[in-house]
């Protein structure tokens, strides 16, 4: 268990936090802007606050 | 998009949103009252009347505990009801827990009150509540959290709409915010002692407090910007892929921020300097929502001078967007040293909470009610003057709040030729005093817009009626 010890040091874990968080971080931007066909199903899904639309006829 | 077998609004539970619609307008005028009151007591101290009740001690947390929680809550509450059976194409999970959240709600405001006007308190900023009303949040915010999820597991559409992810991770993160601030060791029917001490005490304090505002004021808020806008603006958000990095960018930087509230007390350093890179980081997902929500408007700015729904939303966000800045700004240490315990923080504040809560809010509200009582707005005139008198109140609060702050840091850090003080702190109040009659006076007109909200609804309300549309 002496390894878990590596983890108690600031100038160990600052960087190692850097760099799990800015792979997540660039993981997140690929998935999101990395493809076309998933960009477009992404956007489709603004349109959910409209389906049900023809309710709200009266209340303008 | 794959979807969809559209519900109808009978199949809607809207009778828990109607309830809580109405206690959101029936909390804003009383927590803005409350308000009013105790910032005029700061100008005027003879307004204590020698009362324990009513000084300004016992009436703050009554005040923050019903915009806060019942003004804001009940306007969470409502919307998010409302905007997770619309986008899920559902009907409410557990309707009568639904039920058991807004009573339950309800009547944690008004104990939290009495508690306060009565002297209880934790000595927690935002949790001043006393332990039994703590268990009762706990239960009636665990409460929500099933009838909420429990709502999203049986949507029809098979997409998780981005309002709901925002509704969501505040439902989650709060329940763990309160209850870790909150543990406490009672000592008798209302007292207790914190779990923590010192240092650790404060951290926590303000993990919650940050959060509070993170989370409940914020997230929240934002889910309700992203339904609301797009429903108003009859145009789909600007773009659904910055959302999602919003969020996560979002709920990811604020939980690391709070220890900006202890810059230069006896803290680890690292915390405060941790916090305050945080707090800077936070900015590019506040203002990428900004962005996100203005310029859903883009090709329809013209809806700005005709829908006065659409002017009070936009403006929320522009006060989204200064108070975001504003925010990062204060938590730099060297601006934080001038700004901390002055009145600029409070202006700050309010400019978040009038400006951005409340103008949201507003705006969610005027859509929302018509369409839950079948009928339209009694008069658009008055939703145009309600946000003038909105507008100008915030203006007249938050400006005043400015100065009177940084001159107040000023005075207190002003050295003479010896190395003395150069000013009492008394001269320092005498010198605040044009300025809290000035935010007093805000205040008022704030509060005036709202009592004019509430007659417009109030008619809007009787013209209509409760019949399912099919």
């Amino acid at each position: 268990m002496e390894w878990l010890m590596w983890f108690t040091h600031f100038e160990n874990t600052k960087p190692l936090a850097l760099v799990i968080f800015f792979t997540v971080f660039c993981a997140v931007l690929f998935y999101v802007f990395g493809s076309d066909r998933r960009s477009q199903r992404l956007e489709s899904y603004k349109d959910i606050p409209f389906l049900d639309e023809h309710q709200d006829a009266k209340g303008k | 998009m794959a979807t969809t077998n559209v519900v109808t609004g009978g199949q809607y539970n809207y009778d828990i949103v109607r309830k809580f619609t109405i206690m959101t307008l029936v909390w804003g005028v009383v927590g803005m009252l409350v308000g009013v009151y105790i910032a005029s007591e700061l100008a005027y101290p003879f307004l204590n009347l020698d009362l324990p009740y009513i000084t300004f001690g016992r009436l703050r947390p009554v005040h923050t505990g019903a915009v806060i929680f019942g003004f804001g809550g009940s306007a969470l509450f409502a919307t998010s009801y409302y905007i997770v059976q619309r986008t899920c194409q559902t009907r409410l999970f557990a309707g009568g827990l639904a039920s058991f959240t807004f009573w339950g709600w309800q009547l944690i405001i008004v104990l939290a009150a009495l508690g306060h006007v009565l002297g209880l308190s934790q000595g927690r900023e935002y949790a001043e509540m006393a332990w039994p009303v703590d268990i009762l949040i706990a239960v009636v915010w665990v409460s929500y959290a099933v009838v909420y999820i429990g709502t999203v597991m049986k949507r029809k559409e098979p997409h998780i709409y981005v309002a709901n992810w925002f509704y969501l991770a505040f439902i989650l993160a709060t329940a763990l915010l309160h209850i870790f601030n909150n543990l406490a060791v009672p000592f008798s029917a209302t007292g207790s002692y914190s779990l923590f001490s010192g240092a650790q005490d404060a951290m926590t304090q303000w993990w919650y407090g940050h959060n509070a505002v993170g989370f409940f004021l914020t997230a929240a808020f934002l889910g309700m910007m992203y339904y609301f806008v797009p429903k108003q603006a009859g145009r789909p958000i600007y773009s659904y892929r910055l959302s999602i990095i919003h969020f996560w960018a979002l709920i990811f930087l604020y939980m690391w921020a709070g220890t900006h509230h202890l810059h230069w007390t006896a803290i680890p350093d690292w915390t405060s300097t941790l916090a305050a890179t945080f707090s800077i980081m936070l900015l590019l997902p506040s203002w990428g929502g900004m962005i996100n929500g203005i310029m859903t408007l883009s090709g329809a700015w013209d809806k700005l001078r005709t829908d006065p729904i659409i002017r009070f939303m936009i403006v929320s966000l522009s006060f989204y967007g200064m108070s975001t800045f504003e925010g990062p700004m204060m938590s730099l240490k060297d601006v934080n040293a001038l700004s901390h315990y002055t009145d600029w923080t409070v202006g700050h504040v309010h400019s978040g909470a009038l400006g951005w809560v409340a103008m949201i809010s507003f705006g969610a509200l005027y859509h929302l009610i018509p369409r839950l009582w079948n009928t339209k707005i009694f008069s658009e005139k008055l939703i145009n003057v309600h946000f003038w008198l909105a507008t100008i109140g915030i203006l007249l609060y938050i400006v005043p709040m400015w100065i009177s702050g940084i001159m107040q840091g000023l005075m207190w850090r002003a050295f003479d030729d010896f190395g003395n003080l150069q000013y009492g702190f008394i001269e320092t109040v005498i010198e605040m005093h044009p300025y809290y009659v000035f935010r007093a006076l805000g205040g008022t007109v704030f509060l005036l817009g709202m009592v004019v909200m509430c007659y417009n609804m109030a008619v809007t309300i009787r013209s209509g009626n409760t019949r399912a549309v099919a």
